[in-house]
């Protein structure tokens, strides 16, 4: 009984030799070994494994993050004001000192300017949506937007940083790997947090993979990037040549090569060995049957829109986001670039627009049909606002906006968020928030909520200090939990 | 107590760990000590090692140093306030040593009150039955208060009696030894030559011991023979390298800016210095000063302010619309923290902001350290991408400069290679504490410092610059910095630290195992000249390292994490290494030292998927021929999109000061063992180059396994691997299309061959080698 065996020595590993590190154990265990611990946990009360601290709203999330940060006030914050007060200088008394990014510090005249695109309400909810988001639109009645999210950064990477680790700086764990870290994985055979990067046609900024980063964690909660071509996972492949069988026949010698070696050491660590291959040799068959959306049905491929049959766009991966999730994973990252519109905001940001707005909204109509909406959090948005004035020579059909920390729009749907409704609001101008804001903190305090983790609780020490990923704020916006 | 596996089913065991994990939410360690036999108290208890640290961990938020979130205007951390009359309680007092009942902190801990408790319920950090019962034995005793051990400069004290006189090899044993004998445990014989030399050759070159070595170490039988292979190690030039991997860690070393853009920079002459230091072994005070403070030495040399890029190699962005003073700020605190965290072992950064909580260093100690590292004429952002590979100030290395002083430059063409270095115009900004931490709220001006705890820094004996911070760093009567760097060393070698948290020597820090051995050490190595390859030999010749690796249930049940070196650790090799390894096994290996980092095979799209679309490092292009086989710790590492598979093994992503890697085992580790190009070419290599020898298959594997695994196989193993590559080869040949594909892989000239299936069945063979948990172990 080689297996049962394996499973007791690793356990006896884990629970010998990390047993003060307590809750990481646990999910690290929970990733080596999932079945072992879902059946423990499913049958102890039902809930799914890992270690929540109440009653879960949702077990799994995909964030679809906007990288570069698109204007809200083309999108969902509808400001007529700044039409009516069309090339007006910002007053300072709007402005209130805050600090501008270098490209439009030297300005001497902050022309206020109004969307180019037209707003109307959709839905019962009554939301304002701008003529460039159609299909998200249409779906409003299932979504929250959140138009009061401020941060404190001005650009781009302290930005990212922050809304994907709770810090600007510093090398700390990002959203999924803390999921990882608190709830393990459900699946045997794929990585509890998975990484998916598409590119649009507006003005990019890169992405890193310190945004996926595992941090201080163990390296078995880092994100694992999915590559658009070649094998989905790095390294996962046979070789050319090399058929299953053959592995197979490889691993078979290898185990029993490395229990000899058990044998005379008595190292917990080589049956961990032996059962990281098997993990590896079953991702080999999973991954693959996964990340292949060839054979989705044809009303499938009609609703996400045909780009989702090309590999590495934005619909492919909201399509493989959907399948993913629905295998077990837990946290989907998805990173679309191209959202930073300093200039030719007009002509950049329908592109962009087009890329992401059906098949977005495809997915959350996927995940309702399918009934996982309700048990999946999907999270729509980049890392800050854009200004309200333009940034270089206003014209009538061009214009751009710098960064903008003090508002900006997200929307989120499913999970346990409150279906239909706009929450916070702006100030006319769309310069500072008037009603509810709501700090990234507080936005990572929601979601851990949501995911059945308390913020204050989920903590990981290190180097004397225990971190969080809301660091010493935040606070759950319970308005927002249905 | 019962052992934890020895009744029930797993099932039935899991399940009340899940519910009681369940339950309990975040600490696990009470329902864990139901079943680990429980450590009995310390006949006597001391502040440093067992009381302290609770205070820390479960007290000091609110009653230690930060002033601001003080509560009740009690400090435990201060003899004088714990012991002192209760500010809101008149004569109440928390600690009154021998009396338990009159101790306020003691009835708190026990309360069951929930509005008394302490801690208080929602801070959950409830002490645990040890914890109480310690601090209970400790306040009977007396509660005497201590100097937080490392703030005390260490003594050597005489080694301990041991019982089993025979074992030790030199002092480093006899500490070991005597905290086994106290725990009942016996440690192990010498491990088998085999063994032994290859836990050696990796931990001195990272790489195998040569066929040449391994039997000319077989065959010599005088009790030297270990002793020379030592000293023979230590003069290879490969020593060099394997000592700076570490290094580059703490020192954040990377090939490109980091931040968004992440251009291109060219400290690499920096990279190549640090192995030519640790190659010429020169000493730690030397090596340590230069990279601190080269530039302010009487006249410097080319190769000490080449020496100072240690502090620029942080990241610097190029993100255009930064705040240039926001960012330049960043960079002095990077350096303030490399400081603290790699050279003194103290978590500075968490008093950037505000004081410390735990540790004593207030906000305006971190500024008044920061004020050393702040009087650099640079700039938070010189360009945008490409503008510079070495911002200023740097310093421009000529083929003159390399045919002369720095000869130990790998410098592949003739034009200039431009590095940053460290310059002080001193008196160009005044330094402030900023409040929060923020650049732009300064507020009162400080001048440059250390935290007193740590040691004063007296301003006769030491400059207010550079140079006298390296100076107070190495002063003797310094606590730190001769314990934090021979603690480091010892995990590189034992595979944890005698402190296991090697960057935090503070109050969260973890109690040293082994105290007296740390302070024996440190004070060694200090008073030899801070010796660093002397001190390599004594711990690789000491019987601690020596022993076997075996376990077995008695020393799995006492000291389950080995804590007490029962055994020789068994660890897996580090992510550079598991390359070099595959690589120098097989042949393949480049073994040139140095120069510009290069790109071996990478999959594809991984660089450009993630670019700004910006700059030279858009695309991955590939490096071709001899360059393919250099050792891990010169592929290019560009800090966006680090290398993959060093990443998958645990290697930093250099994006700040680390000194500690974790060890982890996952199946995308598997995944690379199984299916990179490069271990399967290797595979394909070694595979051809056996077979062109033309010896029978069995010495065909033999001398396989022995390059791989470094011994001889025994019978069943290579039993096994005979009838492995016999079925491989009857599959390989009835199938030629397949082996020939599979033979086609790596770039590396193909030897002309004619029976593919041999060559696809040794090749299999050979990479089934690789894949064993022994081949990359250190065992």
């Amino acid at each position: 009984m080689p297996f049962l065996e394996n499973r007791l020595n690793i356990n006896r590993r884990h629970f010998l030799g990390k047993l003060s590190i307590g809750l990481g154990s646990i999910a690290l265990g929970s990733l080596l070994m999932p079945e072992l611990f879902s059946k423990a946990g499913k049958q102890a009360d039902g809930l799914p494994l890992g270690v929540q601290h109440f009653a879960p709203k949702a077990k799994r999330i995909i964030y679809l993050f906007q990288n570069g940060a698109p204007s809200q006030l083309e999108s969902f914050d509808y400001k007529p004001l700044l039409t009516k007060r069309y090339g007006e200088d910002l007053p300072s008394s709007v402005r209130q000192g805050q600090r501008l990014t270098g490209m439009t510090s030297g300005q001497d005249k902050f022309p206020m300017v109004g969307s180019y695109f037209k707003f109307r309400q959709y839905g019962k909810s009554g939301a304002w949506v701008s003529e460039l988001f159609p299909n998200i639109a249409d779906i409003v009645d299932e979504i929250c937007i959140v138009k009061s999210m401020h941060t404190e950064a001005i650009n781009h990477d302290p930005a990212l940083t922050f809304m994907q680790t709770g810090a600007q700086v510093g090398n700390r764990p990002s959203m999924g790997a803390w999921l990882s870290y608190g709830l393990g994985s459900e699946n045997q055979n794929l990585p509890a947090f998975c990484v998916l990067l598409s590119r649009g046609r507006g003005n990019g900024q890169g992405v890193y993979s310190k945004l996926w980063t595992n941090g201080f964690l163990d390296s078995v909660h880092q994100g694992v990037q999915f590559s658009n071509s070649g094998d989905p996972v790095l390294y996962l492949s046979n070789p050319a040549g090399l058929d299953g069988q053959r592995r197979r026949q490889m691993l078979d010698r290898l185990a029993q090569l490395n229990n000899m070696s058990y044998e005379e050491f008595g190292d917990p660590e080589i049956q961990a060995k032996i059962q990281q291959y098997e993990m590896a040799y079953r991702m080999q068959t999973a991954v693959p049957e996964v990340t292949d959306l060839r054979r989705e049905p044809e009303h499938i491929v009609k609703m996400y829109g045909a780009d989702c049959l090309v590999p590495g766009t934005y619909a492919a991966n909201c399509l493989l986001a959907r399948k993913l999730s629905e295998a077990g994973v837990r946290f989907v990252q998805l990173y679309h670039q191209g959202w930073d519109q300093h200039g030719q905001l007009p002509t950049e940001m329908p592109l962009q627009a087009e890329d992401v707005d059906r098949a977005s909204a495809a997915l959350i109509k996927d995940l309702r049909q399918r009934g996982l909406l309700e048990e999946t959090l999907v999270i729509w948005g980049g890392e800050f606002g854009r200004t309200n004035y333009c940034q270089g020579r206003l014209k009538r059909d061009d214009y751009g906006r710098d960064h903008h920390p003090r508002c900006f729009s997200i929307w989120m749907a499913g999970g346990g968020v409150r279906p239909g409704m706009v929450y916070g609001e702006t100030d006319e101008f769309g310069y500072n928030i008037v009603e509810n804001p709501v700090h990234v903190n507080d936005f990572h305090a929601t979601v851990l909520h949501l995911m059945g983790l308390d913020h204050e609780q989920l903590t990981y020490k290190h180097l004397g200090r225990r971190y969080r990923l809301t660091d010493v704020a935040g606070k759950v916006v319970h308005d927002l939990i249905a | 107590m019962k052992p934890l596996f020895a009744r029930g089913t797993l099932k039935q065991w899991l399940l009340p760990a899940a519910l009681a994990v369940l339950g309990l939410g975040l600490v696990f360690t009470i329902y864990a000590n139901t079943f680990v036999p429980e450590e009995p108290l310390p006949e006597v208890v001391d502040y440093n090692m067992h009381i302290r640290p609770i205070l820390s961990d479960k007290c000091l938020k609110c009653h230690g140093p930060d002033a601001a979130q003080r509560k009740a205007g009690l400090r435990l951390d201060v003899e004088g306030s714990a012991k002192g009359e209760l500010q809101e309680s008149p004569g109440h007092y928390a600690i009154v040593p021998g009396k338990l009942d009159a101790s306020e902190l003691y009835r708190r801990i026990v309360s069951q009150d929930t509005t008394e408790q302490m801690p208080p319920p929602e801070a959950r950090l409830s002490l645990n039955r040890r914890e109480v019962k310690l601090i209970e034995k400790w306040i009977l005793q007396g509660a005497e208060y201590k100097k937080h051990w490392a703030f005390i400069p260490p003594e050597k004290q005489a080694l301990p009696a041991v019982k089993w006189t025979t074992w030790p090899q030199n002092e480093i044993d006899y500490f070991i030894l005597a905290r086994l004998e106290q725990m009942g445990l016996r440690p192990n014989e010498e491990a088998d030559k085999a063994r032994l030399l290859k836990r050696l050759a990796f931990d001195l070159t990272g790489l195998p011991p040569s066929l040449e070595l391994q039997q000319r170490f077989m065959a010599d039988n005088s009790p030297h023979a270990y002793a020379k292979v030592v000293d023979e190690l230590l003069q290879s030039p490969h020593y060099g390298e394997k000592m700076a991997i570490p290094w580059l860690d703490v020192a954040r070393y990377a090939d490109s800016h980091g931040y968004q853009d992440d251009g291109f920079r060219t400290m690499w002459p920096w990279r190549d210095w640090v192995i030519h230091a640790f190659n010429e072994n020169y000493p730690y005070d030397k090596f340590v000063t230069w990279q601190l403070a080269g530039d302010l030495l009487p006249e410097p040399t080319k190769e000490m302010l080449l020496a100072t890029g240690f502090n620029r190699n942080h990241k610097i962005t190029q993100e255009g619309g930064v705040i240039d003073e926001e960012y330049r700020i960043e960079y002095v605190t990077d350096r303030t923290n490399t400081f603290g965290k790699g050279l003194l072992g103290m978590s500075f950064r968490c008093a950037k902001c505000h004081d410390h909580k735990y540790d004593p260093i207030s906000q305006q100690d971190y500024f008044s350290t920061f004020a050393f590292f702040n009087q650099v004429p640079e700039k938070g952002i010189v360009g945008t991408i490409d503008a510079s590979f070495a911002d200023p100030p740097n310093m421009a290395i000529s083929d003159e400069d390399v045919a002369s002083q720095l000869q130990f430059i790998n410098k592949k063409d003739t034009a200039v290679v431009e590095v940053m270095i460290m310059q002080d115009s001193a008196g160009i900004r005044s330094t402030h504490v900023l409040r929060r931490g923020n650049y732009d709220a300064p507020a009162e001006v400080v001048k440059p410092s250390t935290p007193s705890a740590i040691m004063p820094f007296d301003t006769n004996r030491f400059e207010p610059n550079r140079l006298g911070l390296a100076k107070w760093l190495l002063d003797p009567q310094n606590p730190l910095a001769a314990r934090v760097f021979v603690n480091r060393l010892w995990q590189e070698i034992f595979g944890r630290g005698i402190v296991k948290t090697s960057g935090d020597f503070g109050m969260q820090g973890d109690p040293p195992t082994h105290p007296a051995l740390l302070d024996w050490l440190a004070v060694d190595f200090r008073e030899h000249g801070w010796d660093i390859k002397r001190l390599v030999k004594l711990m690789v010749m000491s019987a601690t390292y020596r022993q076997s690796a075996q376990t077995g249930r008695e020393k799995l049940r006492k000291d389950p994490q080995n804590l007490f070196y029962a055994h020789a650790p068994r660890q897996r090799f580090a992510a550079e290494i598991v390359r070099d390894h595959v690589l120098a096994s097989s042949g393949l290996l480049n073994p040139e030292i140095g120069g510009p980092s290069v790109k071996p095979y990478q999959p594809k799209g991984l660089w450009e998927a993630a670019t700004s679309g910006r700059g030279i490092l858009m695309k991955y292009i590939q490096d071709h021929g001899p360059d393919l086989y250099r050792r891990g710790m010169y592929t290019f590492i560009k800090r966006t999109v680090p290398p993959p598979v060093m990443l998958m093994f645990d290697a930093s992503n250099r994006d700040q000061c680390e000194v500690r890697r974790p060890t982890t085992n996952t199946p995308l580790q598997a995944l690379v063992m199984l299916n990179d190009p490069t271990v399967l070419e290797a595979s394909r290599v070694l595979a051809e180059r056996l077979l062109q020898d033309g010896s029978p298959v069995e010495e065909q594997i033999t001398q396989a396994f022995r390059r791989i695994i470094c011994r001889l196989p025994r019978q069943a193993e290579l039993a096994l691997l005979r009838e492995y590559y016999a079925s491989e080869y009857e599959a390989f040949a009835a199938a030629p299309a397949a082996a020939k594909s599979l033979i086609k892989v790596g770039e590396y000239p193909h030897a002309e061959i004619e029976d593919a299936a041999a060559v696809a069945a040794l090749m299999q063979v050979i990479h089934t080698l690789y894949n064993m948990e022994e081949a990359t172990t250190k065992s």
